[in-house]
């Protein structure tokens, strides 16, 4: 990892690209065939999963699958602040 | 299946508590037409509905609406944080905090229980999805 990324930017990134596989999600779940859409969840899902495995290594993990990847060398899952707490996600 | 996902759909940050507005919020979390019942009635619904692209969707969006659940509560809890006992007392949060303290509890803004009566689930796809569109059109 060259630089550490800005958490803030790195969280929004996560936020915009996961809001972007929820909805092609829906959508695809009644056009499964529609190649546009499918494109389209490629490439947001790829971007997305990039972005939890790189906001795991730096500043731990927001999902079980990227924990492995994660900054500490202890089970750090309950040591970042919760969502809804003052610095959460 | 489920899988927690640590973050909020949309980050919340408020810094003003306001119990007022936290008792009128606090109806879209245990409310009629509130995220416990909407994510309840699309995951009750879907196991008997006969038509798979509809099972899928109905899965998913009762699995979004329980993260629309999580920042509603997320907004009653950052509403009502670190409230004095003087500044409860006065507000119309002051009958809530004798049961529930600061507690998130599932209740409507009259102070109303949340019940499995405010959904229906029926095995007839076209009633289902009826409720849905009356129950969902109700928060727009």
């Amino acid at each position: 990892m060259s630089e550490r990324p800005c958490k803030k930017d790195l969280l929004n990134k996560i936020n915009m690209v996961s809001f972007a596989v929820d909805d092609v999600k829906l959508f695809l779940d009644t056009h499964p065939c529609d190649e546009e859409a499918l494109a389209y969840f490629r490439e947001f899902s790829r971007m997305r999963n990039e972005a939890l495995k790189e906001y795991a290594a730096n500043f731990g993990p927001l999902t079980v699958d990227t924990a492995v990847y994660s900054c500490s060398d202890v089970w750090n899952w309950t040591d970042e602040p919760w969502p809804w707490q003052e610095g959460g996600c | 299946m489920w899988c927690y996902e640590k973050r909020l759909q949309h980050p919340i940050k408020i810094t003003q508590t306001n119990p007022k507005i936290a008792q009128i919020i606090i109806s879209q979390f245990g409310g009629p037409d509130g995220e416990l019942a909407a994510s309840m009635r699309y995951l009750s619904q879907r196991y008997t509905m006969p038509y798979k692209e509809v099972t899928g969707i109905l899965t998913d969006i009762g699995t979004e609406e329980l993260a629309h659940m999580e920042m509603v509560c997320t907004i009653v809890y950052q509403l009502t944080k670190n409230l004095t006992p003087e500044e409860i007392e006065k507000s119309v949060f002051g009958t809530y905090y004798v049961d529930h303290t600061l507690a998130l509890w599932p209740q409507a803004a009259s102070g109303t229980p949340w019940t499995a009566a405010y959904i229906q689930s029926k095995g007839d796809p076209i009633t289902d999805l009826h409720e849905d569109m009356a129950a969902d059109g109700a928060t727009v």
